[in-house]
């Protein structure tokens, strides 16, 4: 049997543990990643929810920004939340998304919903806290789900990113496209 | 169908925070340096609890328009505190659509006997506890994260470090007991049979736990963060300290790399003076902060 896949999990803050929990559920290894030297021998990266900010300026000090945007040429990734932020063209410039930040407002305004995302059977609870959406997109970005007519999921050929959190809902099913990915 | 305001959605947001630091800032200007220095969310107040030990006095929630000024001057979240028990300012801290509310035993308690009813809010809460017990009745009432209460405005780290080791040693004992215990065990820590059950099976709490109250060093939140806080607040800490913004993000990349001390001595290095410190042992009569609520 091969060697079960290794998911880095990027660990400078945010809900890192809930998507480890997510992946060893998959069968994979997960290991956190806080410095470039955590990347090594990676087969794909996730980018949890958190702040975008606080992990913008993690990524600034660790020196991560080239080393997860050469990993992003090769490899799977999944971002979700601030990680669908941290991936796009005003931050790691991974995807071809501007995302917009606390789109659907303050926490007040946060919720969870029915989502039908294309590529996944049967609805996903959706969870969307403080969450953004996607702005603008280019033409190689495939838009997955949307709400209120906003992209709310996108993929671009192995970088898939979402607006909400399937890792607080224990639903493998998004994780599962990073794995087949 | 949109389900706003589910529990689910109000954890969720303390699940954001995780591994980060939340800071107390009085002023915009404040805010700003938080945030640059890598702070996931800030505490706005009037007074730092340092100040409000100095200066005594009735301690109560900050004026609107200095939470709506912090509001503008950043987009990550914004936290406000409530007296203990006192709903109304809780109800103006909604209207204001803070992110979260600490029923904080840092202000003056206004009911000396109930504390909020946090169901009925759409904004969480975030409460403090000093043992397991005071922890699950909180989440009972509806916290959907607990902080360790510490002692605030101390910069000793004392009271923190003994609330973290009760929480999670009693934590510890509860997961090691037999099902048919489990009542007994909820009767002995005054909380609710459910909650303990569910924290008996899983091992933790069902809310996202940090520490707070005496934090003033990085090595002060890698020590937490080693002894099972997901994450801290820092009050007098910062902006009582020579150099406000190299310690808050030194205290932030503590924070990221507790587990390695390399790390937390290159962060601790140069910072100059840290805030002017209390020792909490010292305090008199009624100068505690922490036993305030039960």
């Amino acid at each position: 049997m091969a060697r079960p896949p290794l998911v880095g999990v990027l660990a400078l803050q945010g809900d890192f543990a809930a998507h480890e929990a997510i992946l060893a559920a998959l069968g994979a290894t997960a290991s956190e990643v806080r410095t470039p030297a955590d990347l090594a021998g990676v087969d794909a990266l996730v980018i949890p929810g958190g702040e975008s900010t606080t992990m913008t300026l993690g990524v600034e000090r660790e020196g991560l920004a080239g080393p997860i945007r050469a990993l992003a040429a090769e490899k799977p990734v999944l971002g979700t939340c601030a990680g669908l932020i941290m991936l796009d063209q005003k931050h790691l410039g991974v995807l071809d998304v501007v995302a917009e930040r606390n789109a659907f407002g303050r926490q007040v305004r946060s919720f969870e919903a029915d989502l039908d995302v294309h590529g996944v059977n049967g609805p996903v609870r959706a969870v969307f806290i403080r969450a953004p959406w996607v702005a603008s997109y280019g033409p190689d970005v495939e838009v997955l789900a949307e709400v209120d007519g906003h992209p709310v999921a996108v993929r671009q050929g192995r970088v898939l990113a979402v607006a909400f959190h399937p890792e607080l809902t224990g639903d493998t099913r998004i994780h599962r496209l990073l794995l087949d990915a | 169908m949109r389900d706003e305001a589910t529990f689910r959605v109000k954890a969720g947001l303390a699940e954001m925070l995780k591994g980060g630091v939340i800071m107390d800032v009085v002023t915009p200007e404040q805010a700003k340096i938080a945030e640059a220095a890598g702070a996931c969310a800030v505490m706005a107040l009037e007074r730092v609890p340092a100040d409000i030990r100095r200066d005594g006095g009735v301690a109560r929630m900050s004026d609107p328009a200095m939470i709506e000024g912090i509001k503008e001057a950043v987009t990550i979240p914004v936290m406000a505190k409530a007296r203990i028990g006192h709903f109304a300012e809780a109800q103006v801290l909604q209207a204001l659509e803070v992110d979260y509310i600490d029923e904080s035993e840092v202000l003056t308690p206004a009911d000396e006997v109930n504390h909020v009813d946090k169901w009925a809010f759409e904004v969480p809460f975030v409460c403090g506890a000093t043992n397991l017990g005071e922890a699950l009745r909180r989440i009972g009432e509806g916290a959907a994260m607990i902080r360790s209460k510490g002692e605030a405005g101390t910069g000793d780290i004392v009271e923190a470090v003994r609330h973290m080791r009760m929480i999670t040693g009693q934590i510890r004992r509860l997961a090691a007991l037999d099902d048919t215990e489990l009542a007994a065990a909820a009767k002995e820590h005054q909380a609710p049979l459910d909650l303990v059950r569910q924290v008996a099976e899983a091992g933790r709490l069902p809310v996202v736990l940090f520490c707070a109250g005496g934090i003033a060093t990085p090595a002060d939140a890698a020590l937490m963060m080693q002894l099972g806080a997901e994450g801290v607040f820092v009050g007098s800490g910062i902006f009582k300290s020579e150099d406000p913004e190299r310690r808050a993000a030194a205290v932030v990349e503590a924070t990221t790399h507790y587990a390695d001390p390399a790390r937390v001595a290159a962060a601790s290095r140069g910072l100059g003076t840290a805030m002017t410190s209390l020792e909490s042992s010292k305090l008199g009569e009624g100068q505690q902060l922490a036993g305030r609520g039960w």
